[in-house]
């Protein structure tokens, strides 16, 4: 496979993972802005308990098989206790609380000397591409999985109506606390696959930038599945690489234009999205749309 | 009377200074089919907010089936046997009809293994299969996939009675349930109501409909300015006085009338 595709694929399944993670909380209603927080947690903390005491800055040695799933709990951890100061807020408030979170991961591990401070770490071992596919499959699977169960039905019910979920049974609190903690999980397996494929760690490439972007992708592919943020990770991974190839195709003077300006198309892109698709791109609706065709069509091809 | 499966015991409720709800006592019968009626306003709705713990009350006691409710939290009293329709269609706009209906038996599936049970993956599970029946029961057994927001309104409405049913509550409390239902529907509501409570499911239902009422109903609950102002079978309710007064009194409308004309 060549590089340039393989070093594309590494982008799409990470932000995949990451779309995930943050899917969990908005399915049931809640904004994370936070990814970048979750992504440092994973990250450093798989880098850490992976690297050798022996070399600088120094760590516990452990293995990748225990470093990740390690990290994955730490985030997990972290995720549900700030989630109950979090879940206290609301909306906009909501993204502002979780942002100011990421923020403060960062500000910390820039001035931890046993994490190398500003200058990141290593995380030695490596995981390779298979690997990162394998894993980022899994994760869609039991995203899907989680989606298709009671539990998945109450986060869903309480996205639309915490009140009405309430009259019926649902632990609205509860059903936030391990959306929000589960998602916190997820972001932090990407943040520790993060540090283990590029093998080196650094909190000022997980910024808010990126906490915007894994946001827009879940929010543009749309809440209301379990396909949503597996098409809006794919989305907007391709496509600025794709005005880049059309540039390229198109060639001339207006080629050159449109990579140039290809962050304006992309903003265009994403704007339009969101005045065509306001409840993103994959939708319940159109999901039932697409399975009563194939119904309807299958019999008729079949005559 | 027999037992009494719902006790409301000088139930007083306040929204900044009005009085709503103004000590009103009642008993629903095990079993019946009772109605609770009154004039716009007159407090109904409450009622059953009050009952379901969507607002705290400022007084009072409500006993259900031996057990007093008036102060466990919400999410626990449709565990403890009461579950409603809403008068304003509150169904999970993104989710799809049987997805609504399972929402109803949320409360019996209780436990970490229930909870992770992918309802959705496995087309025929049990809770899948007793939704879609039940909606086959009520006549809806055409619209299982499709998202509510994109039915009609007269659908929507009544799988709300679905989705409160299978809860399998001890006391089903519908608001308005044949509120913009054609002369057909209402039929078919009137028949599945008839048939929920054959099972034993006891019902209080607020409806402007007196026909409705008549023909369904056992027993009367009338409200007015959050009073309480009568209490008994339906052939007696509109040749009561103080009735008639609170009817004449807001749109010059007995209350069958009224009905006729909503
Ligand atoms: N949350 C609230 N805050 C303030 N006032 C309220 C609230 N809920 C209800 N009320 C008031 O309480 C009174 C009774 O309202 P309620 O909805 O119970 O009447 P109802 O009998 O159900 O009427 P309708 O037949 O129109 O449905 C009304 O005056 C209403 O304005
Ligand atoms: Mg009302």
């Amino acid at each position: 496979m060549g590089g340039e595709i393989e070093g594309l694929l590494v982008i799409l399944c990470l932000n995949t993972i990451y779309a995930y993670g943050i899917f969990l909380p908005a399915a049931s209603g809640q904004l994370n802005l936070g990814a970048a927080g979750f992504i440092t947690l994973g990250a450093y903390a798989a880098a850490w308990l992976n690297m050798s005491p022996d070399s600088e800055p120094g760590g516990l040695g452990l293995p990748m098989v225990l470093s990740i799933p390690s990290a994955v709990l730490f985030a997990a951890a972290v995720g549900f206790v700030i989630s109950v100061p979090i879940l206290r807020t609301r909306g906009v408030y909501m993204v502002l609380a979780t942002f100011a979170f990421a923020e403060v991961v960062s500000g910390l591990v820039i001035n931890l000397e046993f994490v190398g401070a500003a200058a990141g770490m290593p995380a030695e071992d490596h995981v390779d591409f298979t690997g990162l596919l394998i894993i980022t499959i899994c994760v869609v699977a039991f995203c899907y999985y989680l989606m298709s169960t009671r539990f998945g039905l109450a986060m869903r019910s309480v996205h639309d109506d915490e009140s009405v979920a309430t009259l019926f049974g649902v632990n609205v609190r509860a059903t936030r606390v391990a959306a929000f903690t589960i998602g916190a999980a997820i972001v932090g397996l990407g943040g520790a696959l993060y540090g283990h494929h590029f093998n080196y760690v650094e909190a000022q490439g997980f910024n808010v930038l990126l906490s915007i972007f894994i946001l827009l992708y879940v929010l543009l592919g749309g809440t209301q599945t379990a396909w949503g943020p597996l098409v809006g990770a794919a989305f907007f991974t391709f496509i600025p690489e794709t005005i880049r190839w059309l540039g390229r195709w198109v060639g001339g003077e207006f080629g050159k234009e449109l990579i140039e300006y290809r962050l304006v198309a992309f903003g265009i892109i994403i704007v339009m999205m969101m005045v065509l698709r306001p409840e993103g791109v994959v939708t319940r609706t159109l999901l039932e749309r697409v399975f009563t065709l194939r119904r309807r069509a299958a019999p008729a091809a079949a005559e | 009377m027999s037992d009494a499966v719902l006790t409301i015991t000088e139930l007083n409720k306040s929204f900044g200074g009005l009085q709503v709800i103004d000590d009103v006592s009642f008993d629903v019968a095990r079993g019946s089919r009772t109605a609770l009626i009154g004039p716009n306003g007159a407090g109904k709705t409450t009622v059953f907010n009050l009952l379901t713990g969507v607002y705290p009350i400022d007084d009072g006691r409500t006993v259900l089936d031996g057990v007093d409710v008036t102060n466990i939290p919400a999410k626990d009293r449709v565990i403890a046997g009461m579950s409603r329709s809403f008068q304003n269609i509150r169904l999970m706009p993104h989710l799809s009809t049987v997805e609504n209906v399972m929402l109803g038996q949320h409360a019996r599936a209780r436990g970490l293994a229930q909870q992770l049970f992918p309802l959705g993956l496995l087309r025929r599970n049990r809770w899948a299969e007793e939704a879609r029946a039940a909606l086959e029961q009520a006549g809806l057994d055409t619209y299982p996939g499709q998202v509510v927001a994109d039915l009609p309104y007269g659908i929507q409405k009544r799988i709300e009675v679905v989705r409160a049913m299978v809860a399998n509550p001890k006391i089903l409390l519908l608001d308005e349930p044949a509120a913009g239902l054609n002369s057909e529907e209402t039929e078919e509501l009137q028949l599945l109501l008839r048939q929920i409570n054959d099972r034993g499911t006891t019902l209080l239902v607020v409806e402007h409909d007196m026909h409705f009422v008549r023909t369904l109903c056992q027993q009367v609950v009338v409200l007015n300015f959050g009073k309480k102002i009568f209490e008994g079978t339906p052939d007696e309710v509109h040749r009561d006085p103080a009735v008639k007064q609170a009817y004449l009194g807001t749109d010059s409308t007995a209350p069958e009338e009224a009905g006729n004309a909503a």
